[in-house]
């Protein structure tokens, strides 16, 4: 079992045709079950194409009657995916992941507002993420297959690069994955730390979690607060915090990862976490061990 | 991106925004002919740089007669104002904004940011203005009170009245504050700011409601819509090590500790900080390289952190996931020779190639240390720095 995303997933690529799109579809196509999951690309101006087998269509909406898509990933460039979240969310697809960095956050403030008002039950992942992978069936994003392993810990991450740190020490361990979910690191965006942490709790094929975040507003503690206060099915968690370095009002590349304030910080995270029966590590070196101490 | 107050204030009017009469200026002279170009008989000396705290600092001064401008002026201009926000080492003031004095009766604050948890913007206001914002919302968080604003809608007018009412605006003023409260809701929301404070926004004895203070940060993913903002960027406020590193995007963030860092990723990055502080050492540096750990890009990010004279050593801790690790090693290898590296420097490869980027590493003959994970990396180098 896996979260999200598994074999039967089909995924529309939004921005197939561009270089990062075209790079990124053929690494998801080789993983896997890819070459099944993989059935669609939009692009308005190149319909009727495709791209390497791949059909490409006019619009998203097109592109799942015509392949029973029920799922996005955006590659689109940060004008225009905004518009892109939309069209897929209008289409009615199950899942959205929008991997592109560098979108205004107005724009998402906009975006969320319209998925609210218009009762769409679409579930976005990002933006500005790695994407989310369960493995041994299928890799919708940007993060390395080869590092994971079939398994049953979930991993849930606002930071790219931190997540595949830490599937690669569980995968080190002997420990695979049911699946590993990075939500991205801008203010505004689709699932938080919570939504997934109770999908987690609530599959069958998921035995603990490994839960990272970072400084900069308070997604995670509502998440252990979540944990503590109100899952039925409590599972062992564990959690890390990257940032307890960072100074006060400091940008550390990642939108997400700003102080205000005395709240957010590294300290009073690890603190709520530990609060709420979440063991937590100040050492990024012990994700895995301290994990695998929990089991 | 960060603007001077002045500025903010400029953008403030635009959107109907009450301030003092003012101007701004980069010389005593200037300062002077700004005064006698507003009249009156007081007028404010307020030093510009993109930091909180100048008043306290030294860097707010009122002036009573022209002479008294000239006087303040000269001593504000050039000074190295130490604030809260600035550091030990303050920042040197360049620019000064001359306003005419205001008859002040009471002080407030307003500002806006975008709230994570509603994914809306959020007016914050309060009677308690003038002082620390946060202290405020520490010690008596009831007197802040907040409105989230619906993107379609905007802010009302009912609900700034509201607003207006519960920080204390006496009825006659209530229109005008509704008129600065809105002003500021659409300044921020058109011009993609991520925070917008007028501190203080006073009552004054005539019952006009100006915005005495401004401050303004925009969101640097929407500047590519706003040529206007990008115009007021002042590079003398930035540390030029971010800004050379933002040339080769490269994010770079000077710190104070002695242990460079170049990582992939910005929270591997922060991690890894985190890591070296849990050995005992304290980073001299945020640096991200991002996706493409170039040959180029590597060296640039050597040449930046070691001229940066407390670096005593490097770490670099990449996880190369698509990236692949041979790749990179050649990038260490080569920048480490055009450096001519004089530190010790630790490497901790993690990814495809892992192997053959480690032998890369130890065939070429450079005194690199190599480690297997981060915990590894960071005490080794913190005991490379300490000569242990």
């Amino acid at each position: 079992m896996s979260i999200l995303i598994d074999r039967n997933t089909r995924v529309v690529t939004q921005g197939i045709t561009g270089k990062t799109g075209q790079f990124h579809t053929r690494m998801c196509r080789e993983y896997a079950s890819g070459a099944e999951c993989f059935v669609a690309g939009v692009n308005p101006k190149k319909a009727g194409e495709s791209f390497e087998g791949i059909p490409i269509y006019g619009s998203v909406a097109e592109a799942k009657r015509a392949t029973g898509a029920n799922a996005s990933v955006i590659y689109v460039p940060p004008p225009f995916a905004a518009a892109a979240i939309l069209e897929a969310v209008e289409a009615d697809l199950d899942l959205v992941i929008c991997i592109t960095e560098g979108i205004p956050v107005r724009d998402m403030v906009e975006v969320r507002d319209r998925m609210r008002k218009g009762g769409h039950r679409t579930v976005l992942v990002g933006p500005n993420c790695p994407g989310v992978i369960t493995p041994d069936e299928i890799k919708i994003g940007i993060m390395p297959g080869h590092i994971h392993k079939r398994g049953r810990i979930g991993v849930v991450s606002r930071s790219g690069t931190l997540t595949y740190e830490a599937v690669g020490q569980l995968t080190e361990l002997g420990l695979g994955q049911s699946s590993a979910v990075g939500i991205g690191g801008d203010p505004v965006g689709g699932l938080k730390h919570k939504d997934v942490l109770e999908r987690f709790m609530n599959d069958p094929g998921t035995d603990a979690v490994i839960m990272i975040g970072e400084i900069g507003g308070s997604d995670e503690e509502a998440a252990a607060q979540w944990y503590a206060t109100e899952c039925s099915n409590r599972k062992p968690v564990v959690g890390f915090i990257a940032g307890v370095t960072a100074p006060p009002g400091k940008r550390m590349g990642h939108a997400g990862a700003i102080i205000s304030g005395g709240k957010g910080t590294a300290q009073e995270k690890l603190e709520v976490m530990d609060a709420c029966g979440i063991k937590v590590t100040r050492n990024p070196a012990e994700m895995g061990r301290l994990l695998k101490s929990v089991l | 991106m960060k603007i001077h107050e002045y500025q903010a204030k400029e953008i403030l009017r635009r959107f109907g925004v009450a301030t003092p009469r003012g101007e701004p200026c980069f010389s005593v002279e200037e300062a002077v002919r700004a005064a006698e170009r507003l009249g009156g008989s007081r007028w404010v000396v307020k030093a510009q740089i993109h930091a909180g705290g100048r008043g306290k600092g030294g860097g707010v001064k009122l002036a009573r007669s022209r002479d008294e401008v000239r006087t303040l002026a000269g001593q504000i201009l050039g000074m190295q104002l130490r604030t809260h926000q600035t550091g030990p080492e303050g920042r040197k003031v360049r620019r000064l904004l001359i306003e005419e004095g205001a008859d002040i009766v009471s002080e407030l604050y307003v500002g806006m940011v975008v709230d994570r948890g509603t994914q809306k913007v959020a007016l914050m206001a309060s009677s308690e203005g003038g002082m620390d914002i946060e202290e405020v919302a520490a010690r008596t968080p009831e007197k802040i009170h907040k409105v989230f604003v619906d993107p379609q809608a905007g802010l009302t007018g009912a609900e700034a009245d509201e607003v207006a009412r519960r920080i204390g605006v006496p009825e006659g003023s209530v229109p005008q504050a509704r008129g600065v409260l809105q002003g500021l809701y659409r300044a921020f929301w058109e011009s993609d700011a991520s925070l917008a404070e007028i501190n203080p926004l006073v009552l004054t004895a005539e019952g006009r409601v100006v915005a005495l203070d401004a401050k303004m940060n925009f969101d640097d993913n929407a500047l590519f819509r706003h040529a206007d903002i990008v115009a007021m960027r002042d590079l003398d406020e930035e540390d030029p090590a971010e800004i050379e590193a933002s040339q080769f995007d490269l994010s770079y963030i000077s710190l104070d500790g002695n242990i460079g860092c170049l990582v992939n990723g910005a929270g591997l990055a922060m991690a890894t900080m985190d890591t070296i502080k849990l050995y005992g050492a304290e980073p001299a540096n945020f640096l991200d390289v991002g996706g493409g750990a170039t040959t180029e890009k590597v060296t640039e990010a050597f040449k930046i952190m070691l001229r940066n004279a407390r670096v005593k050593g490097i770490l670099v801790n990449i996880f190369g996931g698509i990236m692949r690790c041979d790749t990179i090693a050649e990038g260490v290898v080569a920048a480490a020779r055009e450096v001519k590296l004089h530190v010790p420097l630790v490497v901790r490869m993690k990814g495809t190639n892992e192997n053959i980027g480690r032998k890369i590493l130890a065939d070429s003959g450079l005194p690199i240390i190599s480690a297997d994970n981060m915990g590894e990396a960071a005490q080794k180098i913190v005991a490379a720095v300490s000569g242990q």
